[in-house]
C-alpha cells in the first residue's frame, strides 16, 4: 500500500499547488505567507506580540465572543429548519425543539450562547478600556466595537420575542414602548411635535419608529415576522460585515496592543 | 430719546490695512469656476446618483409601513346597557378588544386595558377591588385612578355612546385622560 505524503501532495500535485499559494517550510516567510494568502486568515494580524497573546492581557474576550458567535450561527441555522415565525406555530415549534427534535439541547445551546455572548462582549469592552487599547490609532476600531456591542444586544432583543410566550410578548411590549420616546422619531419623544407640514403631524402613533419596528400598533403577527427577519437575516449580515472590518483594523492598526 | 448723547467719532484704527483694489479679472474667474462646477457631466452624474439612491432608500422606508393592518376594529358594539351589572367590572371584551366596561350607579364607562406605565395588561382582582399590573406592580382603583406602583397616570377611558339600535358603542380611537380633565367630557361617560 503506497503511503500518502501530505508534503508531496502540497508541493508536487496540481491540486495541492492550486489550493495553497505558499511554500511548505517553517521559515518566517512561509509562516507569514500562510496567513497572508488565506482569505480567512488575512484579516488576522500576521504576527502577534508574545505579550498580546498572554491570556492575562486579553482574557481572550474578543476571540471568545467570535467563537460564541460562530456557535450561535451554526445552532441558529439548525433551529431555522424547525421554527415557523407565525402566531399559530411559533410557540409549539419552540416546545417541539425540546420534545421532538433530535438533540433537544440545540435550542438551549442557542439560548445559553446568547447569554454567553453578551457577557464576553461586555468583558471584551471592559478589557479594551482597562488596557487603554482604544487610544490612537485604534479609536476607529473602538467605535466599530461599540456599534457591534449595540447590535449584539439588538440580536438578543429580537431573539427574545421568537418563543412567543407570555414573557416574550410582554417583554417586547415594554421594550418597544420605550421606542415611543425616541427623539424626533417616536411619537411621544422630544421634538416629534415639531415635525409637521402645516397642520399635519408627520410623526404619529401610526408613522413612528415603534410602528416600523412592530409593523402594527401592538406586538402581533407582523411584529413576530419582523423580529424573526431582523434576528436571522438583517442584523447578522451587518454584524458579519462589521466584524470583518473590526478584525482587519486590528491588523492594520498594528496588531493587539502592547501592555502599558 | 431726543436727549441721547452724541457719541464722539470712533478713533481711527491704529494700523489701517491698505485697501487693495479688486482685480477686474478675479470676479470673472470665480463666476466661470462656479458655472463650470454646476454644469458638468460629473456633477450631473452625481446628482442623478444621489437622487436615485435617495428614492431607493425612501422606497425601502415606505415599504416598512403597510397600507392595511389586520388588527381588531377600533370601535365595536358591546350589547345593551342592561347587560352590565351595577358595581361590576365587566371583562367580556378584554381579550378581543382590550376594554373593560364598568357600570356604577352614575353610569357606564369604558377603560383601556393598557397599563400607563409600559403598556402591559393589568388584571382585575375582584377580591381586592383593584386593577393590578403583573409586569411592575402598578395598581388602579375601579375608577382607573392609579394608587400604587410605577404607573404615572390613571388608565385611559374610551369614547362610549348609545348606538341607534340601543346598544353600547365603544370607540377606542378617542381617548380621555383624567389628568387632562377629560373625564368630565360627556363622551367619556354613558348615563343610560
Amino acid at each position: 500500500m503506497p503511503s500518502f505524503s501530505f508534503k508531496d501532495f502540497r508541493l508536487k500535485t496540481q491540486v495541492g499547488k492550486s489550493i495553497f499559494r505558499h511554500g511548505y517550510s517553517d521559515d518566517e516567510r512561509d509562516r507569514a505567507l500562510t496567513v497572508l494568502t488565506n482569505v480567512f486568515f488575512h484579516l488576522h494580524p500576521v504576527k502577534v506580540r508574545k505579550s498580546g497573546a498572554r491570556f492575562g492581557f486579553t482574557w481572550c474576550a474578543g476571540g471568545l465572543s467570535f467563537f460564541v458567535f460562530l456557535t450561535l450561527v451554526v445552532s441558529g441555522i439548525l433551529l431555522m429548519f424547525y421554527y415557523r415565525p407565525t402566531v399559530e406555530y411559533a410557540y409549539n415549534d419552540i416546545i417541539a425543539m425540546r420534545e421532538h427534535v433530535p438533540f433537544g439541547i440545540m435550542r438551549e445551546l442557542h439560548r445559553w450562547g446568547a447569554h454567553a455572548m453578551i457577557i464576553t462582549v461586555w468583558l471584551h469592552m471592559f478589557r479594551v478600556f482597562m488596557t487603554g487599547s482604544y487610544k490612537p490609532p485604534r479609536e476607529f476600531n473602538w467605535v466599530i466595537g461599540v456599534i457591534l456591542l449595540v447590535l449584539t444586544m439588538l440580536l438578543s432583543f429580537t431573539g427574545y420575542l421568537l418563543p412567543w410566550d407570555q414573557l416574550a410578548i410582554w417583554a417586547i411590549t415594554v421594550g418597544s414602548n420605550m421606542a415611543r420616546a425616541t427623539p424626533f422619531l417616536g411619537h411621544e419623544g422630544p421634538g416629534a411635535a415639531l415635525l409637521k407640514l402645516g397642520d399635519i403631524q408627520l410623526i404619529h402613533s401610526g408613522s413612528d419608529v415603534r410602528f416600523a419596528l412592530l409593523g402594527g400598533n401592538f406586538v402581533g403577527a407582523a411584529a413576530l415576522l419582523r423580529f424573526y427577519i431582523l434576528h436571522c437575516v438583517a442584523i447578522p449580515v451587518v454584524v458579519v460585515i462589521l466584524m470583518a472590518v473590526h478584525f482587519w483594523r486590528i491588523r492594520k492598526d498594528g496588531g493587539i496592543s502592547a501592555p502599558l | 430719546m431726543s436727549d441721547a448723547p452724541v457719541l464722539p467719532p470712533a478713533p481711527p484704527a491704529p494700523n489701517p490695512k491698505p485697501v487693495i483694489p479688486p482685480k477686474p479679472a478675479a470676479g470673472n474667474a470665480v463666476s466661470q469656476e462656479r458655472r463650470q462646477f454646476i454644469f458638468t457631466w460629473l456633477g450631473l452624474a452625481w446628482t442623478a446618483f444621489a437622487l436615485a439612491t435617495g428614492t431607493a432608500l425612501s422606497t425601502v422606508l415606505r415599504f416598512m409601513f403597510p397600507n392595511v393592518l389586520f388588527e381588531p376594529k377600533t370601535s365595536f358594539k358591546a350589547g345593551r346597557p342592561d347587560d352590565y351589572e351595577i358595581g361590576k367590572v365587566d371583562e367580556r371584551w378584554k381579550e378581543k378588544y382590550g376594554v373593560w366596561i364598568v357600570r356604577t350607579l352614575e353610569g357606564i364607562y369604558a377603560l383601556s386595558v393598557v397599563c400607563t406605565h409600559l403598556g402591559c395588561t393589568p388584571n382585575w382582582l375582584e377580591g381586592e377591588q383593584k386593577f393590578k399590573c403583573p409586569c411592575h406592580g402598578s395598581g388602579f382603583y375601579k375608577t382607573g385612578i392609579n394608587f400604587e406602583g410605577p404607573a404615572p397616570r390613571p388608565l385611559e377611558r374610551l369614547r362610549i355612546s348609545l348606538a341607534d339600535d340601543g346598544q353600547v358603542l365603544v370607540d377606542k380611537s378617542k381617548k380621555f385622560q383624567q389628568e387632562k380633565g377629560e373625564w368630565n367630557d360627556p363622551e367619556s361617560f354613558l348615563t343610560p
